[in-house]
């Protein structure tokens, strides 16, 4: 699914990966575990082409393609989803007229034949009740006064109508209750085919009791250094990063 | 690089082809004598010709404005030909109106605006203007049964003299200012409309005007008279050749609304914008004012302007008749090196009379964009409400968006409100569309759409569509 080779990337002038080494294969779901200032959220920019952050050295590849060649909108209707971890507003535009944009792009990507107003009405509706979120809020503007639960919501919701093979979760459980985090993550569950691949970006082991992450990373200073299994989250949940940050 | 750029710009604007159709263009150059030829050809009556003489003699003793916010080039005005006529190369036919070149014909196909009328939008009545004439005005006999007379105001001249003579120059006199002056003297074509009481037109009726010759400038001039319990939505549409030199657009709409008449009127101006460095385009220099001179008389203003090299251009309202209601949309696009200052005046003299303002600029590349609006309440306007809202939208930073809101208050119980805004398209809202799949240039024209879209549902909805379209071409290459 994808593959990335010793990837080092900067923003502003300043290294912030120096040097990863990444491979995920269909259907895993991989954690990244660090501190803040890690590169986690630089990880999953780089990986989706955020035109903020320069890559320097590397590759990614991603079911066979070059992605480092493709700009951020082919990553996206190659089937690459990132959840923000603060989704930005977009005033004037309305939830419907953004998703019909979107979804109309990743049908046309997929060789996909439009869907009607009426058929894309339908799935909206059917991809809401998923994420239980408030029909209200499918009518206002892009997360315009949406709440922090209800934008990490709205999120997800966008993945399920978005259909993607690879998701990057950025710190979807921040600013979540317990209930918000459950929807969430079931939702998530609910979505994933068994072929679909994650990254989960998170600090905290509540969201992984729920996604069962196959392999965890942790994240230190643009490094990658160490990789285990479920229990190392477990062990990171307890103990901090202060052995690896003291490296 | 350079080449693949003005390529990509020039594409954009997709009415700039030029028709070669004979036309018959009177020499450069303005005076007396070119004022009487022009009279003289339209077989004027007499009292015309001296309106226009009063009009040319007045603008001979004034100077150009200059306190808009538009870096104007000099225009030389006696190197334009004043009269153009491309339906000249045809014989008269038999029932004596000209017989119509099928190459104006097929261009106003090419512009989406066919004439034949088993052809036309359905439920739109066109009359067709290019350069000084009226090519054809469709379903003139159909509107006539209801009494509804809409043709071209040199036909009006002829047939409905008496119409003409009463109201003509009624709303902005020929001293009004500068460009008023000038189109007063040599005004060549543009619409009448006449909606007799108690009518409901039952079409919209629209006029497209197109710039087709070289070194001419147009001189519209429409007037609207909508009388007691009548209605009307009146639609203007226009387009020119892309040319290096700028072509000048002086025109004049006059409305008339009597007692409890109600007239919409849309504009979708889109003419050459001049090229991304600024080199040519059409400088639109406009009057346009509404008298609501009747109790609860309503008129509407809607424009959506995203062409002109230069916009100078106030639609405004008199609201005299008591219960009286005005309002004035825009949306003003700026891209490249274009210069909009655009506004409204309303001014409020009877009572309990109420206007609404909403302004929406968008400015993108190094174009400068201004509002300017005045709101005036006159002494005896008691209860006068206004509520005017002026936002601007920045797509970059070398452009500029400016808010000039005027206030001229002269009585105690008017209440009027003023709101402004200015935002700008974040990096982070193209970054957030283009990871759902939305290339820049449609992530661009949604939010832009969003934007726009309390002015674009005011228009009639066939126009609507077109206006989305257009906001999002005139933007291409704005971001990125």
């Amino acid at each position: 699914m994808l593959e990335i080779r010793n990837l080092h990337a900067t923003i502003n002038g300043k290294e912030i990966l120096k040097g990863i080494d990444l491979t995920i294969n269909d259907g895993e779901i991989h954690a990244v575990m660090g501190t803040n200032g890690a590169g986690k959220s630089t990880l999953s920019n780089v990986i989706v082409g955020n035109p903020a952050y320069q890559v320097t050295q590397g590759e990614i590849v991603f079911n066979g393609m070059n992605l480092l060649e493709m700009n951020t909108e082919e990553r996206a209707n190659a089937g690459i989803f990132l959840s923000f971890q603060q989704p930005v507003e977009i005033p004037g535009v309305s939830m419907t007229n953004f998703m019909r944009a979107a979804v109309n792009a990743r049908y046309k990507a997929l060789g996909r034949e439009q869907l009607s107003a009426g058929d894309f009405l339908k799935l909206m509706r059917e991809k809401r009740k998923l994420v239980e979120l408030d029909s209200k809020l499918t009518g206002r503007s892009v997360n315009e006064g949406f709440s922090g639960g209800e934008k990490k919501r709205n999120e997800i919701f966008q993945m399920a109508m978005l259909e993607p093979d690879f998701c990057i979760l950025d710190e979807t459980d921040s600013g979540l209750d317990v209930d918000a985090l459950r929807i969430v993550a079931e939702g998530f569950n609910k979505l994933r085919r068994p072929d679909t691949s994650a990254i989960v970006i998170t600090h905290y082991r509540r969201l992984l009791d729920y996604l069962k992450p196959d392999i965890v990373h942790v994240l230190i200073d643009g490094r990658i250094i160490k990789t285990g299994g479920p229990e190392l989250a477990l062990e990171i949940d307890e103990k901090g990063f202060a052995d690896y940050t003291a490296l | 690089m350079e080449d693949v750029a003005r390529e990509f710009v020039n594409k954009d604007y997709e009415y700039g082809f030029h028709t070669d159709v004979h036309t018959e263009i009177i020499a450069k150059g303005l005076d007396e004598n070119v004022v009487r030829l022009i009279s003289e050809k339209k077989g004027e009556p007499e009292w015309l010709l001296e309106f226009r003489l009063d009009a040319f003699r007045y603008w001979q003793t004034q100077e150009p404005p200059s306190w808009a916010h538009l870096d104007m080039p000099e225009i030389d005005y006696q190197d334009i030909s004043y009269y153009a006529d491309p339906t000249s190369g045809k014989k008269d036919g038999k029932d004596g109106a000209k017989e119509i070149d099928p190459e104006l014909m097929k261009t106003f196909d090419k512009l989406g605006i066919p004439l034949e009328e088993r052809m036309a939008l359905a439920g739109v009545a066109v009359d067709a203007v290019m350069d000084s004439v009226s090519v054809k005005t469709t379903f003139q006999e159909k509107l006539r049964e209801n009494g509804i007379i809409f043709c071209s105001i040199s036909e009006a001249v002829r047939n409905h003299p008496d119409l003409v003579r009463k109201y003509l120059g009624s709303v902005v006199p020929y001293r009004d200012n500068y460009f008023a002056a000038l189109n007063s003297a040599v005004f060549s074509d543009g619409s009448f409309v006449y909606i007799p009481k108690g009518v409901r037109c039952p079409m919209e009726l629209s006029t497209y005007f197109r710039i087709n010759a070289m070194g001419t400038g147009q001189f519209e001039r429409t007037l609207i008279i909508c009388d007691d319990d009548a209605y009307v939505s009146y639609l203007e549409g226009c387009t020119a050749p892309m040319r290096d030199e700028n072509q000048l657009h002086a025109a004049i709409v006059e409305i008339v609304v009597m007692d409890r008449a109600e007239v919409k009127y849309s504009t979708v101006q889109n003419w050459y914008p001049g090229d991304k460095d600024g080199k040519g385009g059409v400088l639109n220099l406009v009057t346009k004012r509404g008298h609501l001179r009747g109790v609860d008389s309503r008129l509407s203003w809607t424009q959506v302007e995203t062409g002109s090299a230069i916009t100078w251009k106030y639609p405004s309202c008199i609201l005299s008749g008591d219960g009286a209601q005005a309002e004035f949309y825009s949306v003003a696009v700026t891209n490249n090196r274009q210069q909009a200052d655009t506004g409204t005046k309303m001014i409020h003299i009877g009572k309990n009379t109420k206007s609404t303002i909403i302004s929406k600029g968008i400015s993108a590349g190094k174009s400068q964009n201004s509002y300017r609006g005045l709101v005036k309440v006159a002494a005896d306007a008691d209860g006068a409400r206004n509520y005017s809202s002026c936002d601007s939208l920045l797509l970059g930073s070398t452009c500029g968006a400016h808010t000039f809101p005027y206030m001229d208050i002269h009585n105690d119980t008017a209440i009027v409100e003023h709101e402004a805004t200015t935002s700008k398209i974040s990096e982070e809202q193209l970054f957030y569309c283009r990871q759902r799949g939305i290339s820049t240039e449609d992530a661009v024209s949604l939010i832009v759409n969003g934007y726009a879209k309390d002015v674009i549902n005011k228009l009639p909805m066939e126009f609507a569509v077109e206006a989305q379209k257009l906001l999002g071409v005139s933007l291409e290459g704005s971001v990125g």
